[in-house]
């Protein structure tokens, strides 16, 4: 076991090297010269001298050789120090620190709703495949798997917003000002973005636990005549879970992915609107901050994923 | 994972009872919701040929002191701000989702598949690189290192096409990684080897083929999560330039006028739907068709 996480430490590390290679000489191919870009947005480009702009440029480091630019971004990544906002004129830190708690705390809802509530779904049609439980959750899971999530949020804008009132239809408080508030401006952000991965969830639920229910296993544990819940919970849950976890991994991403799209319709002032808008804005420095941040959360999940995954399945360990 | 194709190969004068072909027909068209999703496919791609004709107006032409007509019988969807028939746009729009679709799938999976079948069957130091590279590759999420990709290439939709096939690249190179992985220990692999095949031969006319069913039920269904994609992509502004026409972008042209005309955000995002599901259905349909034990690996 030992081996076998070190092995993958390695391989986790060898691969965060190429992602940081990758966000930094990608964001550095962006057309348009960026201190061009940041003059022109706050203040009148015909009032710079070449002098003033050689200034800007050497003091956000832009003057020097791109490797030197590199070592240097990796070592303030590593104090974490992300840099200074062409745009906002703020520490990256700082704007993080803002966006960051308020996309963790949409996420973290829509990882956990999708996760529970998909994994029930799937178990239940599972076991009572067939019959009306299963007719409602399966074709369920097909659209939730294919439905726009951004279309999906206007939809229930349109119903609950607009038309019911039930929900406010845009924007964010913190948890912490105004809880009732709170919850209910996130109820329709949340679900928007947990219907893929709830779906997902399900589907893979449902066809491992049919895959499971069929071992011999579990026919010893019904023929010693324990009762359905048992057979079920205890045995047959424990081993379908495990393709559900690889899925939990990816679902970080997904959740990521679906942020940026589900943060636009909603208007929600979290990392995925601040990267679009920063996109936009070719506000270089922010993108490759969000960018490597989110993929380094994705990279640790997946690296435990794995590591709890070669846990829960010996055979994984020695492949 | 292909067995069933390595036993087709060591027998190949011997005629099966029943062709590979019409074993695949029986199981593919024997579900209805299958079916369902072809005719919706063959629909969308008819669509998009023939948008031209099928368009009752054109759909880039400001239509004056028409601006934001409710679905009536002259326009059945409606007409945006710009006084544009909402239906013609839509079926145009079939013809940008098709395009990127297929496009970045066969740009995707031809570059994926190389490096994946390079990888497992050299093994070593290039397996190494170029899966961890892939690794990389894979902490991004694909909308984000679309949205990324293409924000530094500039708009445009070739642009997209681009920031798409490079984020399918990954999961290709990792599927047919593993299939190469598992076929180049049969026999007949070996017994190449020993004749002294090249190993380009090898990879082109053995690996290639035996890793072939799954790879084309994985490009199947990439092709619905690309529309999505794209629709996504062309939501947030990226991507199609107007007055051209996406289905992303046209949901959001109507999200500012949800009260007034509903259905200028509602139609575009049904079809993206529909044509999403269509690819999942076939996708499934082939999966169960060419190979049941995929069920759950795809």
């Amino acid at each position: 076991m030992t081996t076998y996480i070190m092995r993958r430490l390695i391989q986790a590390l060898f691969v965060l090297i190429l992602v940081t290679l990758l966000v930094f000489f990608v964001m550095r191919l962006l057309p348009g010269d960026p201190i061009l870009i940041y003059v022109a947005q706050s203040a009148d480009l015909e009032g710079m001298t070449p002098e003033m702009l050689h200034k800007l440029r050497h003091e956000f480091g832009l003057d020097k050789p791109i490797i030197v630019q590199y070592a240097n971004w990796v070592s303030g990544v590593f104090r974490g120090e992300l840099g200074t906002s062409i745009f906002y004129r703020e520490k990256v830190r700082t704007l993080m620190m803002e966006r960051f708690p308020i996309t963790l705390h949409l996420g973290l809802l829509a990882l956990i709703l999708g996760a529970v509530l998909g994994v029930l779904a799937g178990l239940l049609a599972a076991v009572r495949r067939g019959k009306w439980v299963d007719k409602v959750v399966t074709p369920l899971t097909y659209v939730g798997v294919t439905i726009p999530v951004f279309w999906l949020g206007i939809l229930m804008i349109y119903a609950f917003g607009l038309k019911l009132k039930w929900l406010p239809i845009a924007g964010y408080t913190s948890p912490f000002d105004d809880f009732w508030l709170s919850t209910r401006r996130l109820v329709m952000p949340v679900i928007c973005l947990a219907v893929f991965l709830l779906a997902a969830n399900a589907r893979q639920m449902r066809s491992s636990m049919l895959e499971v229910i069929r071992q011999d296993y579990i026919r010893t544990a019904w023929a010693k005549g324990l009762r359905e819940r048992m057979v079920i919970l205890r045995h047959a849950m424990k081993n379908s879970l495990i393709p559900v976890i690889t899925l939990m991994g990816m679902g970080v991403g997904i959740i990521f992915g679906g942020s940026v799209l589900v943060e636009t319709v909603f208007a929600i002032p979290g990392v995925g609107r601040l990267l679009v808008s920063s996109i936009f804005g070719h506000d270089y420095v922010v993108v490759q901050a969000i960018t490597l941040v989110i993929a380094v959360i994705v990279l640790l999940t997946n690296l435990i994923v794995d590591i709890s995954y070669g846990w829960f399945d010996p055979r994984i360990r020695y492949s | 994972m292909v067995e069933k194709d390595t036993t087709g190969a060591e027998f190949q004068d011997a005629q099966p009872l029943v062709s590979e072909w019409r074993r695949f027909q029986r199981v593919f068209f024997s579900r209805g919701v299958v079916m369902f999703g072809l005719i919706i496919l063959l629909l969308f791609v008819f669509t998009a040929i023939f948008a031209g004709w099928l368009a009752p107006y054109d759909p880039y032409k400001p239509g004056v002191g028409k601006s934001l007509f409710q679905p009536s019988k002259d326009h059945l969807l409606g007409t945006d701000i710009f006084g544009r028939d909402t239906l013609s746009r839509l079926i145009y729009g079939s013809r940008t989702a098709l395009m990127v679709g297929f496009i970045s799938v066969g740009v995707g999976s031809i570059i994926g598949i190389t490096l994946g079948v390079i990888a497992g069957y050299s093994g070593g130091i290039s397996f190494m690189v170029i899966m961890r590279a892939m690794d990389a590759f894979m902490c991004f999420p694909m909308i984000l290192l679309a949205l990324v990709v293409a924000s530094v290439l500039g708009g445009g939709i070739q642009n997209v096409i681009i920031a798409l096939s490079v984020a399918t690249i990954p999961g290709y190179a990792r599927i047919s990684c593993g299939l190469t992985l598992s076929i180049k220990e049969n026999d007949y692999i070996l017994a190449q080897r020993a004749m002294g095949a090249s190993n380009r031969g090898t990879m082109l006319r053995h690996i290639l083929p035996n890793a072939f069913p799954p790879l084309i039920v994985l490009m199947t269904t990439q092709l619905g999560s690309l529309i999505l994609a794209e629709a996504g992509l062309s939501f947030l502004g990226i991507g199609i330039e107007p007055p051209g026409a996406a289905w992303g972008a046209m949901v959001n042209d109507g999200y500012k006028y949800l009260l007034n005309n509903p259905v200028l955000s509602f139609a575009p995002g049904l079809a993206i739907m529909l044509v999403v599901f269509a690819f999942n259905m076939v996708g499934d349909g082939m999966r169960d068709a060419l190979d049941p034990r995929l069920r759950g690996l795809l």
